[in-house]
């Protein structure tokens, strides 16, 4: 039938058997006659209980662990709803309140200081006092292309890969150059979010975790007192 | 520098909270109420793309000829098994006959002769299936509605279900035999066609001869080979394991347009 070859399968079918599994383990790869190193981690893997397995990804990033197209395409398409429609309040919320001009818009003297905040940001330091209010350029720049560049590529990418889309929406084929294209773009670009997450992370983790992540969630940010300042101040 | 780069608690808190998340995961996909939540998601599919499709029925793109994939994947089965079908197989599907029942006024049995008679529609599109790969092809076959249209639907009918000759679970009371079924809307749109030919081509065992459901704005899975029999029914609750396909039964959404 036009519908899987496997009973539940996600991700591209490895043929196992092709794959030399031996003294090298589960970590050699072949391809166009070349058998090279590989990381052991993406395509064939040891699975939770130490199987050899031929997923394209391992257990411990994919939803759920174990290998069901038809259950991750669940939790995608619910997640990318709830995604898709907190993202446009989001956007509608930040046009009127005026956020993305006032807050996320780099200003002329944002963008003449750009090397200082790369330089800041190499040596891991973070502004204090009321600079830390704000954000700073690099900040603003990076939140300005995943709002209005990554996500809507994701989204539309995604949508591309909809046959029930293309047909109301084909000119989405023609910006994306077909549904295989779109699919490569949608990977690249969830990619490059995953990343964007991960450092954003590290840097609310390095910069005080609890402090950061309460401001997050509330807006209540707490201007920690200069110490070094305060010591001067003192005799 | 006045502040600690990385505190030991900020570490581990951020670490604990992302492996709790993730092993959770598992266990929420097997509650039945956050399944129910998850599965809700379809409905939104469902309904924003058919306000957008029902008003304008849109087509999906059509190619060239040189557009045509050089290799076409079969997917799922690619030579059903059994004795009957081998047979049918071995004539040319010459003895093969497709029975349209259920809620019509005039129930039909039609042979291979008799479709091929029948007004046709070619068509080349692309195939899109779940697992993410798609393939360009030709299809030729009479077009859905107008074999409804000769059986007439009775008022009540609001899906049409395909009835295949595959065991994709080679089970021997059946309940592996591959079926699918689509509504009224899918069922009357004018690329909706059951194919006998691929193209230019006889139908290939491999792709569901003799006969197989195209249509063409929802996934591979719902495109039913080996086509042996189409019924209208009011609902598909009490057929297989009540949702409305192969697939379906076995966890994927009904509505297959995204």
């Amino acid at each position: 039938m036009g519908h899987c070859g496997r009973r539940y399968r996600s991700g591209r079918a490895v043929d196992l058997r092709r794959r030399p599994v031996g003294r090298f383990g589960d970590r050699l790869g072949q391809n166009c006659g070349l058998t090279f190193n590989t990381t052991g981690v993406l395509g064939v893997f040891r699975d939770r209980d130490g199987f050899l397995s031929g997923r394209a990804f391992p257990w411990w990033i994919t939803i759920p662990s174990y290998q069901s197209l038809a259950e991750g395409r669940r939790w995608h398409f619910f997640f990318a709803w709830l995604f898709a429609l907190n993202g446009l309040a989001y956007l509608i919320y930040g046009f009127l309140a005026r956020h993305f001009k006032r807050d996320l818009a780099p200003t002329r003297f944002d963008l003449r200081n750009i090397g200082r905040s790369i330089l800041d940001h190499l040596r891991f330091k973070h502004p204090r006092g009321e600079a830390a209010k704000r954000y700073n350029v690099l900040q603003k720049l990076t939140y300005m292309a995943v709002i209005f560049v990554l996500l809507p590529l994701m989204i539309l990418s995604g949508l591309t890969m909809s046959p029930g889309v293309d047909s109301a929406a084909p000119w989405l084929l023609d910006i994306f150059g077909g549904r295989q294209s779109a699919r490569t773009i949608h990977f690249i670009t969830a990619t490059l979010i995953v990343l964007f997450v991960i450092v954003h992370l590290i840097e609310v983790v390095l910069s005080g975790f609890f402090n950061e992540m309460r401001s997050i969630l509330t807006g209540w940010f707490a201007v920690r007192p200069e110490k070094t300042d305060a010591k001067r101040s003192e005799p | 520098m006045t502040r600690d780069l990385l505190t030991r608690r900020a570490a581990l808190g951020a670490l604990g909270a992302g492996g709790l998340a993730l092993s959770g995961c598992d266990q929420l996909s097997q509650n039945q109420t956050f399944k129910r939540m998850l599965e809700g998601a379809e409905k939104l599919s469902l309904h924003g793309q058919r306000l957008v499709l029902n008003s304008s029925q849109p087509m999906a793109r059509e190619y060239q000829a040189s557009d045509i994939s050089r290799d076409f994947k079969a997917n799922g089965t690619t030579k059903p098994d059994s004795e009957d079908y081998r047979r049918l197989a071995m004539n040319q599907f010459s003895d093969w006959q497709l029975k349209i029942d259920g809620l019509v006024k005039k129930p039909i049995s039609l042979s291979l002769a008799d479709l091929k008679a029948m007004p046709s529609r070619t068509q080349i599109t692309r195939h899109d299936c779940v697992e993410g790969w798609s393939a360009i092809g030709q299809w030729s076959g009479v077009p859905l509605s107008h074999l409804l249209e000769s059986a007439e639907l009775m008022p009540n009918a609001k899906y049409i279900v395909f009835r295949c000759a595959d065991d994709l679970e080679q089970s021997r009371d059946g309940s592996g035999l591959y079926y699918e079924s689509i509504d009224l809307v899918d069922a009357f749109h004018p690329q909706t066609i059951m194919a006998y030919a691929m193209n230019g081509q006889p139908l290939p065992v491999p792709h569901g001869a003799p006969l197989r459901l195209r249509v063409e704005r929802q996934l591979g899975y719902k495109m039913a080979k080996y086509v042996m029999r189409i019924e209208a029914v009011e609902d598909f609750a009490k057929i297989g394991f009540g949702k409305g396909g192969y697939w379906e039964d076995r966890g994927y959404e009904w509505y297959a347009g995204i």
